[in-house]
């Protein structure tokens, strides 16, 4: 957002490429920076107005720059006065153009939603000056972390990323407790990986001597394997925590329900992206690829995170804490793809790993719209029903009828069923995968196998888990007094969440319209013809098969009118539900999301462990006869409770224990200082 | 878009429509006269159909528009894999829109939206059949790729016109272990997806252990004629796939003359492979819900070996 200023004010700025990416570029951040002052200085009333236009001002001039950098426009400025000592370097190419675009559209709709979303409702406002300002900052600084060229440029971009969403995930931090404790886990993880990213990074760039990202790029694949190893490891561990990949992914469920829901639409759809960012930009084109085993390890990843992830939103009972496990699968999904295509890159397979690699960022993108469809209008529901238990919900089909059809056609994208826009990026996903068998030698065909069952395996489990979502949540009868009296959203929350579905749609029917801006920043890392062409029927490089969304859809369509009009015609009559003859059925008898799940959980027993307590409490005159008896189920996240609770379990002692280090003596300081400095000056001395 | 083609997959929607009833109406009679009974006559499908849709439509207390439309969405899935998929001919002109995957999506589509449909009416047994019927489908789907995975590696492509091509033209290529691995795979899959014994009992009168008529169970009149018909119809066209997967020969390529031929063969093939289930089933209890998992985690394991076979033993 310096950016701007510096090219208003002109100075010894150097600007060339794209006349129209940058001025939209600046356009973006100007808005950004707008917003924030409408959000600090306007009145409450007005306030979430101001900010939320700046905001989707800024998101769809980010769009226009991402956009026309894509079309070939590049862009790139040096802006030496913004940063001591490096200045700011910004360069919007092919690759950073489709990150900024699809930032740019899910701001806007993030934007519009959040007009009427942060107005006083019931007990809950998100009308204060921190949440209002931050917000269109949040969204400039991912707007200004793929334009990026520098690592000094790029870290801080990532830090007021890290930074803003921090505040904004803590908006609610008065009315809940549990909102801190989000924040805290957030702020930890998301700081380690910024210092691990820091690390990787700095060393970089002082192996390259230079740290624009030019100068990387020339010396990127002349540095010895080790130091390039160790660059990609702490670049990959810091990216992977920021996309939510398991086991670093503790922060998305945590943070996810507790932030507003725009702003969790922001995050969810957004910012994991850059993860993926960070990692494709360092990996493919600042080091140019890399032996078989990063490529191993990144698709591990990504394979244990999408099987973990959905597994959990499978179980999940949260509506929100659903869609951000979902988070971690769909991340695990692209990085499939993404390690499948650096693995088939060394293997010399450059078709191939375009194929995969254009199929992990049309599948970034579609997670980005059909998340942001999700998250808006799970925080519509939970802004109407005060809840977003799903086995409090139901029945809001009749109640929110517009939120309903909206969340849908969100869901349908998210199970990668034919008609959504998520099944036409597996399906090249799965297309790569197969097809990668023959060529690449033996860690490929044992790799690829496995690879595509992941697939299957979190394609079928989606299906589940958003049939549950919307079957319990939107249809049947209300299961509380709240979903009840659920109200539908004001027309802004409609119309921003709706934005994202017409995206979703576009995305589903003719996947064509963004495939080619794909197959553009594909090139910038794999160099190459493009992998899918075709205006209606996909063709792929290389592979002979094909698929068209679009006939498929309308062959669909078509038969559903015939059958309409012919079979199911005649006026209907009103009928009781089979009730056994029991008398009318309670909504205390429907199928809740816990009972829909339960088979599957009690399948995956070994790998969910829920705990489950069982207490019969007989009568006193005779241990026959039961009194009570009270069931208690807890599906917890079990990596965390594995992985993470000795971990600051350790770090709990270890600051007891330190706690007796300092009793208070200034004696004891002082001689703990002259110990210090002491051992310093025989080090010192040793050494030298 | 060749003519043939057209003509052979509007007789493929029509023989698939027309004949699929009948294919239930034969595995019916034969099981019953396994069992000693006389059995009601392979038109009895077609006579219940007629009858449910003389009848009055019904809107069940509380149900929306997802319940009306679920019968429609799957009879729709199922008439247009039956457009797509090679039954008479390799050539129809949807044959490059929809590959395997996209098959079994649509089919998945179907499955999904009945669930929905049973979630809708707001009683225990409709969530009970649709969260049963969901662990099936998350469970197949797996042993399904990696059954298209062997089939294509060989091929080079998931196109079924593919697939059916080559396996004519190289028919050594379906005694390949690979291939036989991958059929046993594919046969556990046709028989959970269809929801015959012993994952699922069709003619089962108990709701507790009911699968698939569970999640239909508010359905009356023309909205069950739908479902029957349409689940008839799914039955047919994978016992179909299965066997053109696997037995391609007889089937139409581009030429017109030799279409009435690859209708009667098929009409054949499917009626012995409907058969030869119908009389399996004679001898086969249902598994209890929670050791299906293991038949189809054996399913997916000799997938598994497929792909390995078709890397390694060609």
């Amino acid at each position: 957002m310096s950016g701007a200023s510096a090219l208003a004010s002109g100075g010894s700025a150097l600007v060339s490429g794209g006349s129209v990416t940058g001025v939209a570029f600046a356009v973006a951040m100007g808005a950004g920076l707008a917003g924030a002052v409408a959000g600090t200085w306007l009145p409450r009333r007005v306030r979430p107005l101001g900010a939320g236009v700046g905001t989707a001002v800024s998101g769809a001039a980010g769009a226009v720059a991402g956009v026309a950098a894509v079309a070939g426009h590049p862009w790139s400025a040096w802006l030496p006065d913004v940063l001591p000592l490096a200045g700011a370097r910004l360069t919007v190419d092919a690759l950073g153009g489709l990150f900024i675009a699809v930032t740019g559209v899910v701001g806007v709709c993030a934007g519009v939603y959040g007009i009427a979303y942060c107005r006083p409702h019931r007990s809950h406002a998100l009308d204060g000056r921190a949440v209002q300002a931050v917000t269109p900052l949040f969204l400039a600084a991912m707007l200004l972390v793929p334009a990026a060229a520098s690592v000094s440029t790029f870290l801080l971009a990532w830090e007021l990323m890290a930074v803003g969403s921090l505040v904004l995930v803590l908006a609610e931090h008065r009315h809940r407790a549990s909102v801190r404790e989000a924040g805290l886990w957030y702020a930890v993880m998301t700081q380690l990986g910024f210092v691990v990213l820091l690390g990787g990074l700095a060393g970089f760039a002082a192996a390259a001597h230079g740290e624009s990202f030019a100068r990387l790029r020339e010396a990127g694949g002349a540095l010895s394997p080790g130091v390039r190893a160790a660059v990609f490891a702490a670049v990959f561990a810091g990216c992977a925590s920021k996309a939510g990949v398991v086991p670093l992914h503790v922060w998305l469920p945590r943070a996810h329900p507790e932030a507003p829901a725009h702003v969790s639409a922001l995050m969810s759809a957004a910012m994991v992206n850059l993860g993926v960012y960070g990692i494709v930009r360092v990996g493919f084109d600042l080091l140019g690829g890399g032996p078989a085993w990063w490529w191993l390890m990144v698709l591990a990843a990504g394979a244990g995170s999408a099987l973990y992830g959905i597994l959990q939103a499978t179980v999940a009972t949260d509506l929100k804490r659903l869609l951000a496990y979902s988070t971690c699968e769909n991340m695990g999904l692209v990085l499939i793809g993404v390690g499948a295509a650096g693995l088939l890159g060394h293997a010399g397979a450059r078709t191939l790993a375009a194929l995969a690699m254009t199929a992990a960022l049309l599948h970034l993108v579609n997670h980005s719209a059909f998340k942001t469809v999700l998250f808006l209008a799970a925080g519509s529901v939970v802004r109407a029903a005060g809840t977003g238990d799903l086995d409090a919900l139901g029945g809001l089909r009749s109640r929110m009828p517009v939120t309903t059809v909206l969340f849908g056609l969100g869901a349908l994208g998210a199970s990668a069923l034919p008609l959504g826009n998520g099944f036409v990026s597996e399906w090249l996903l799965l297309q790569g995968l197969v097809k990668a068998l023959g060529s690449g030698g033996t860690a490929v065909a044992v790799t690829m196998p496995v690879a595509v069952a992941v697939v299957a395996l979190t394609a079928g489990l989606a299906v589940a888990t958003f049939v549950k979502a919307f079957g319990v949540g939107f249809l049947a009868r209300a299961r509380s007094v709240k979903a009840e009296r659920a109200e539908e959203s004001p027309p802004a929350m409609l119309a921003g969440t709706a934005l994202a579905a017409a995206a979703c749609v576009v995305l589903a029917l003719g996947p064509v319209a963004v495939l080619p801006g794909i197959a553009g920043a594909v090139r910038v890392m794999l160099p190459g013809p493009d992998a899918v062409t075709g205006p209606v029927t996909l063709r792929l490089h290389g592979v002979a098969s094909t698929l068209s969304p679009l006939w498929i859809a309308v062959a669909l369509v078509v038969v559903l009118a015939v059958l309409r009009m012919t079979v199911t015609r005649r006026a209907r009559r009103r009928a009781r539900l089979w009730d056994c003859g029991m008398g009318p059925l309670s909504p205390r008898m429907e199928y809740t999301a816990t009972s829909f799940a339960e088979p599957l959980q009690r399948v995956f027993d070994n790998v969910l462990a829920p705990e489950t307590d069982l207490r019969v409490t007989p009568l006193e005159e005779s241990s026959y006869l039961v009194e009570s008896v009270t069931y208690r189920a807890r599906l917890g996240d079990r990596i965390e409770h594995r992985l993470y609770r000795p971990v600051i379990a350790a770090a709990g002692w270890f600051g007891d224990v330190a706690r007796g280090l300092g009793n208070g003596s200034v004696h004891r300081y002082l001689g703990y200082g002259f110990c210090a400095f002491t051992g310093v000056l025989i080090v010192l001395a040793v050494t030298r | 878009m060749t003519p043939a083609g057209t003509v052979g997959a509007a007789a493929q929607v029509l023989l698939v429509g027309a004949g699929s009833p009948l294919l239930v109406g034969v595995m019916r009679q034969v099981r019953a006269r396994m069992e000693g009974r006389a059995g009601a006559g392979v038109w009895q499908p077609w006579r219940d159909l007629r009858k449910l849709l003389r009848k009055e439509a019904i809107a069940p207390d509380g149900t929306g528009p997802l319940f009306r439309l679920a019968p429609l969405v799957l009879a729709g899935t199922a008439l247009v894999v039956a457009a797509v998929v090679p039954i008479a001919t390799t050539a129809s002109p949807l044959d490059g829109s929809a590959d395997l995957f996209a098959v079994t999506a649509l089919l998945a589509l179907g499955t999904v939206a009945l669930a929905l449909g049973g979630l809708d009416t707001a009683t225990a047994f409709g969530g009970m059949g649709a969260s049963r019927e969901m662990v099936v489908l998350a469970l197949v789907e797996p042993t399904i790729l990696m059954s298209v995975f062997a089939l294509s590696a060989r091929v080079g492509s998931t196109d079924l016109g593919a697939i059916v091509t080559s396996t004519l033209h190289r028919p050594e290529l379906v005694a390949s272990p690979a291939s036989l691995l991958a059929a046993v795979a594919l046969a556990v899959v046709v028989i959970a997806e269809t929801g015959r014994l012993p994952v699922d009992n069709p003619s089962t009168h108990l709701e507790l252990t009911m699968i698939h008529e569970a999640m239909v169970l508010e359905y009356a009149g023309p909205d069950l004629a739908l479902v029957e018909w349409a689940s008839a119809m799914r039955l047919t066209v994978l016992l179909g796939l299965f066997a053109n997967l696997f037995a391609p020969w007889g089937i139409a390529g581009a030429s017109l003359v030799m279409l009435p031929v690859a209708v009667v063969v098929f009409t054949v093939k499917v009626a012995l492979l409907g058969g030869a289930l119908a009389a399996g089933e004679v001898f086969m209890a249902k598994l209890r819900m929670f050791r299906v998992p293991e038949l189809l985690a054996g399913s997916f394991v000799l997938a598994v070996l497929a792909v390995a076979a078709s890397f390694f033993l060609v």
